[in-house]
């Protein structure tokens, strides 16, 4: 629910929802992807890339199946060949996962702490559901949001998660963005990935524009917020217990968080369309710094290019215009 | 007018001068869309015409050139300065009055010395240019796969512009077939290979 491409629906999916793991196809398990080598389970290892390299493991299988190459290879791709050549530059998940929570199981998209705290007038707690009875109000923690049926965003990514911490400095007027996905345009490992863009509103230290860990837990007294529904104490007593330093006055920020999507692969005739992405708004409108036919031109060369047309077209016409009646006063004479 | 007829243009010729005008349209139009400027079409199916009529203009072309170094018909594109401003004049101002035109087409020198410059321009200086930028952009996956950088935005944008002119030349050269002794006679010719000459 977290993740949005990893939910209950995945239990038992089909093949539009997951083509690998579907009941009525191929049916493999987490471990078929998750192999275990040395008790080490494939997947992402901290700040690590999960894929070490992208490179065809089998036939000389060395067990750590979990990059879509491992099984597929480089070029999977017969019938269009042209999507071959994208394998440096787009993810296979990029285009396999036009979008997740596909399953029936809507994703949390959205959580606001800053609003958890509010009682009703008898004093109870306050849950508000939405027509999918999913928890859209909660006194413990908040507002949410969530959805279905999401399109990815899209960022260069080489598998490296940088991450903000405790003591880095954060900008309250921005969406601070918790963590970033490495890699760059032509950094020759980075390629574009789908993430599932999760935003929210936290407590912060507006002092010195610094992250927070407030206590949440605790009884009645002890200063946790789920004891006393105060954020200034929260924060006190959970950066005095974890012994960080805490300007005393706090705030509430907007943030985000790039979680990776890479479960429920759609069927092949489901993948990103051409038109998916070379267009003006395209899906990758917002990755900029490298050409991509159909969205990126040259203004100038297309002004000068239509103003040179119009003027052979005016020009032609003109002319022409000038013959017919240069010949119809002749015929006249 | 009582000329007679000449053959002007050998069965070649006209075979080349056809499939390429159908495919330099082919191009412009499948080219425009992959441009983001036209619609009607999915981007992945301009793709595919788009490097299909390349590749058949390529070869079209080897042949072409093939063509005119072995039959010497290169040299009717060679330029010259005689009567160059006659027929300029000829176009700003004789045209209007119903004169003739003042170049006498023969088949050994059918071009009159505008049309020379013109389709020397066109066949060393633009078709060269948008079939190399072309098969460079083709190519760029490959080249890059080998270590050799391609600048494809830069190289797509000249690619662009060597169109625009194309699409220029198209419309110029479209509109003079109409100034013949009739409005189609020089595209009968072109079609025919015979054409009606005035001396
Ligand atoms: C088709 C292959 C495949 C299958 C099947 C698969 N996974 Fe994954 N999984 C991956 C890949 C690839 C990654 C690495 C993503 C990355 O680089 O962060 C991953 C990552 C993960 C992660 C870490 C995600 C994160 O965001 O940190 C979890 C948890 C996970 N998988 C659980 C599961 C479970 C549970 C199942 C079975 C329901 C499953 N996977 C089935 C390929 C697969
Ligand atoms: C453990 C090996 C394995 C891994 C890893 C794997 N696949 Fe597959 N994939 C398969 C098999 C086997 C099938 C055939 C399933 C079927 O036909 O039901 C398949 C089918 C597919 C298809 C559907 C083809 C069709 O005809 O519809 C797509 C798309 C696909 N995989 C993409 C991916 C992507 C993207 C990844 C990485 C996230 C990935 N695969 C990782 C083994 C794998
Ligand atoms: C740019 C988008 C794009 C990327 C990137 C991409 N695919 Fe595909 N893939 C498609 C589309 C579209 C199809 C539909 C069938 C076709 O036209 O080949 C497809 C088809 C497939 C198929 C079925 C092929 C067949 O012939 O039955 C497999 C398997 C597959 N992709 C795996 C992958 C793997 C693995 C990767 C990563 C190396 C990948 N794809 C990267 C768009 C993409
Ligand atoms: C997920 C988005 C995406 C989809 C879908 C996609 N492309 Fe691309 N395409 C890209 C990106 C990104 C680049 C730029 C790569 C670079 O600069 O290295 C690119 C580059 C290209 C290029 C120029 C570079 C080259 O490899 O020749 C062509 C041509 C191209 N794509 C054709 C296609 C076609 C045809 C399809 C559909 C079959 C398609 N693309 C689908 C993202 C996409």
């Amino acid at each position: 629910m977290k993740h949005g491409d990893l939910d209950s629906s995945l239990l038992r999916p089909d093949k539009k929802l997951d083509i690998h793991m579907a009941v009525d196809g191929a049916d493999m398990s987490c471990t078929a992807c998750h192999t275990t080598v040395n008790h080490r389970i494939s997947g992402r290892y901290y700040t690590e890339p999960a894929p070490a390299k992208r490179e065809l493991a089998l036939p000389k299988d060395d067990g750590n199946r979990l990059a879509c190459e491992s099984c597929h290879g480089t070029r999977p791709h017969r019938k269009t060949a042209k999507l071959n050549d994208h394998a440096d530059t787009v993810a296979c998940q990029t285009c396999h996962i036009p979008h997740f929570a596909r399953g029936g199981v809507p994703t949390k998209m959205w959580w606001d702490w800053s609003t958890a705290g509010r009682f009703a007038a008898d004093g109870k707690m306050i849950v508000e559901k939405d027509e999918r009875g999913m928890v859209t109000y909660h006194t413990m923690k908040g507002g949410m949001a969530w959805e279905e049926h999401v399109a990815p965003v899209y960022a260069w990514y080489d598998g490296r998660m940088s991450y903000v911490d405790l003591a880095d400095t954060i900008d309250p007027a921005t969406v601070v963005e918790l963590n970033r996905p490495g890699g760059a345009y032509g950094d020759g490992s980075a390629r574009i990935f789908p993430f599932k863009y999760y935003t929210g509103r936290q407590v912060y230290d507006a002092g010195d524009n610094q992250l927070v860990i407030p206590k949440l837990f605790g009884p009645k007294g002890s200063g946790a917020f789920w004891g006393g529904y105060d954020w200034q104490r929260a924060v006190e007593v959970g950066m005095a217990e974890a012994e960080e330093k805490f300007s005393g006055r706090i705030g509430f920020v907007d943030t985000a968080m790039y979680w990776p999507i890479t479960h429920m692969v759609a069927p092949a005739q489901d993948a990103l369309d051409c038109d998916a992405c070379h267009a003006k708004e395209g899906r990758l409108a917002q990755l900029t710094g490298f050409y991509l036919p159909g969205r990126d031109r040259s203004p100038l060369v297309d002004r000068i290019g239509w103003l040179v047309v119009l003027a052979t077209v005016i020009g032609v016409l003109i002319h022409g215009g000038g013959r017919w009646y240069a010949a119809r006063r002749r015929g006249r004479r | 007018m009582n000329g007679h007829k000449l053959k002007m243009y050998a069965r070649f010729e006209r075979f080349w001068h056809w499939l390429q005008a159908l495919l330099i349209i082919v191009l412009l139009y499948t080219g425009f869309v992959l441009h983001g400027t036209l619609p009607l079409m999915p981007f992945g199916a301009a793709h595919e015409v788009h490097l299909t009529a390349g590749i058949a203009l390529l070869v079209l072309t080897a042949f072409a050139v093939f063509w005119h170094a072995t039959t010497g018909q290169w040299r009717q594109y060679v330029p010259t300065a005689a009567g160059f401003p006659r027929v300029v004049r000829h176009y700003l101002v004789g045209i209007f009055r119903g004169e003739p035109h003042p170049f006498h087409k023969v088949p050994e020198a059918k071009l009159n010395p505008l049309q020379r410059l013109a389709y020397l321009s066109l066949k060393v200086a633009l078709l060269p240019l948008v079939l190399v930028t072309g098969a460079l952009l083709y190519g760029a996956p490959w080249l890059q796969a080998r270590g050799f950088a391609v600048p494809f935005g830069g190289t797509a944008i000249l690619h662009t512009a060597a169109a625009f002119a194309m699409l220029a030349f198209l419309i110029i050269h479209s509109y003079l077939t109409t100034t013949g002794g009739t409005v189609w006679s020089y595209t009968k010719a072109m079609i025919t290979g015979w054409e009606e000459v005035d001396h």
